[in-house]
């Protein structure tokens, strides 16, 4: 298939893009990597009447350091952020996760921003924000917002953007000292969507147990969604001695199920990579 | 296809540089195949997931089927044709035939594009990260093992020159 007809427009500038997404008469969708809007528009899924390709806005593209956190421009690629010293040093957890993160080829074009405006709910990156407890800034001619991770995802597809936002960065708060991260993923093919993943960060105390923790899953249920029950029962613990009762504790997630998996798979595979992610922290 | 709204690009490929007016729902397939008359990068599922497509635009390789060819406005593009001409990869193709790593070649375009990254950017001979770099790469003839074989052949010959 091939896409329907639309307009197209490359700003120079921020400003305008801004003023295209804000004119409801042009029906505009923004282009980032087109790695999920270029296939849903080839199926007729999505027939924006224009596309603001926001490639040349070099401002929104770029990590750099504030305060020991990360700002990272929406429009950074998955491959920088893959070959980051500042990611690998900063945010582990993103950086153990990237090379999950589909095919080579989609990691090319494909940006941080797309996927968190997405929200596609077995994508990794919502996941791996709400186990960071990362801040999402988005921007409209009318001003600027900054969402907690928590906060942002509503939904299958669906964010707490506004007609007429754009999300322009995300900010990963300063990492702790001894503060540990897991990620595992099951997927029939390498790069493809998981059939269920998690995404988890905790803070270990000298003597070996585990609290604080932030258990966040994806592809198990409508959006990515973070497991409390499950994080209670870890906190204070020696991990291995609380995965049952972590697992346990999974049951009453909101698992739903999709081409790949029926909910109960989801439920049970939801327990499989949480113990393997448990074992790799 | 319907014309709709159009623009001028500017696009080298495979070193040489053509001014075109493009419809700008055209895909950078598309534009190679139907326009310039370059038919060795192949369509398939056209949303992404089959790799035929693969080419490479500024030295990344990139879904031919996920690029707009407005998008390609003043880039450099290689495709199969070109690895030809210039005889980069040429041991690759080499490889592919002593291998068998290919029955109807309806994925080997991409399969070479995605491999060369890999062998250019300094990928071992390990399998597990060949086939994690050509998982988005799919081939329903002859299976994964020769072309992975071919892969190896030729990181281990260039290991040795």
């Amino acid at each position: 298939m091939k896409a329907a007809e639309f307009r197209y427009e490359r700003p120079e500038s921020l400003v305008e893009a801004l003023g295209f997404l804000a004119d409801d008469s042009l029906d505009a969708a923004p282009l980032a990597g087109g790695q999920s809007l270029m296939p849903m528009m080839n199926f007729r899924l999505a027939e924006p009447g224009m596309l603001v390709d926001l490639s040349a806005l070099d401002a929104l593209k770029g990590i750099s350091e504030d305060g020991g956190g990360l700002r990272i421009g929406a429009m950074t690629r998955y491959v920088d952020l893959a070959g980051s010293d500042l990611i690998a040093e900063r945010a582990p957890l993103m950086h153990m996760a990237l090379p999950h993160i589909a095919h080579a080829a989609v990691r090319n074009r494909g940006t941080i921003g797309g996927s968190v405006a997405l929200a596609d709910p077995a994508a990794e990156m919502p996941a791996l924000l709400l186990a960071l407890d990362a801040r999402i800034t988005v921007q409209s001619n009318t001003g600027t917002k900054t969402h907690a991770a928590a906060d942002f995802f509503l939904g299958m597809y669906d964010t707490a953007l506004a007609p007429g936002e754009l999300v322009t960065e995300i900010f990963v708060p300063a990492r702790a000292p001894d503060r540990r991260f897991g990620f595992y993923e099951l997927a029939r093919r390498r790069g493809d969507y998981a059939m269920a993943g998690v995404a988890l960060s905790a803070t270990q105390s000298p003597n070996g147990t585990f609290a604080d923790y932030r258990l966040a899953f994806f592809s198990v249920a409508d959006r990515a969604l973070r497991a409390t029950a499950a994080e209670v029962a870890l906190g204070g613990q020696v991990p291995k001695d609380a995965v049952e009762a972590a697992v346990a504790a999974l049951h009453d997630l909101p698992f739903a199920g999709d081409l790949n998996a029926g909910t109960s798979t989801k439920q049970h595979l939801s327990g499989v990579v949480l113990k393997r992610a448990l074992e790799r922290v | 296809m319907s014309m709709g709204e159009t623009r001028t690009i500017s696009v080298t490929v495979n070193g040489e540089t053509s001014t075109n007016a493009v419809p700008v729902r055209q895909n950078l397939v598309d534009f190679l195949r139907n326009t310039l008359g370059l038919t060795g990068s192949h369509v398939g599922c056209e949303h992404g997931v089959c790799g035929a497509c693969t080419l490479e635009v500024n030295g990344a390789m990139v879904r031919g089927c996920l690029i707009l060819a407005v998008q390609a406005d003043g880039a450099e593009v290689t495709t199969v044709e070109g690895l030809s001409d210039s005889g980069r990869g040429d041991d690759l193709r080499q490889a592919f035939t002593d291998r068998n790593a290919l029955q109807c070649g309806y994925c080997t375009p991409g399969m070479l594009a995605a491999a060369l990254e890999y062998v250019e950017a300094g990928g071992t001979s390990d399998r597990g990260s060949i086939r994690e770099h050509l998982s988005g790469n799919y081939c329903r003839c002859t299976g994964y093992q020769p072309i992975v074989d071919a892969v190896c052949d030729v990181i281990d010959g260039r290991a040795k020159s």
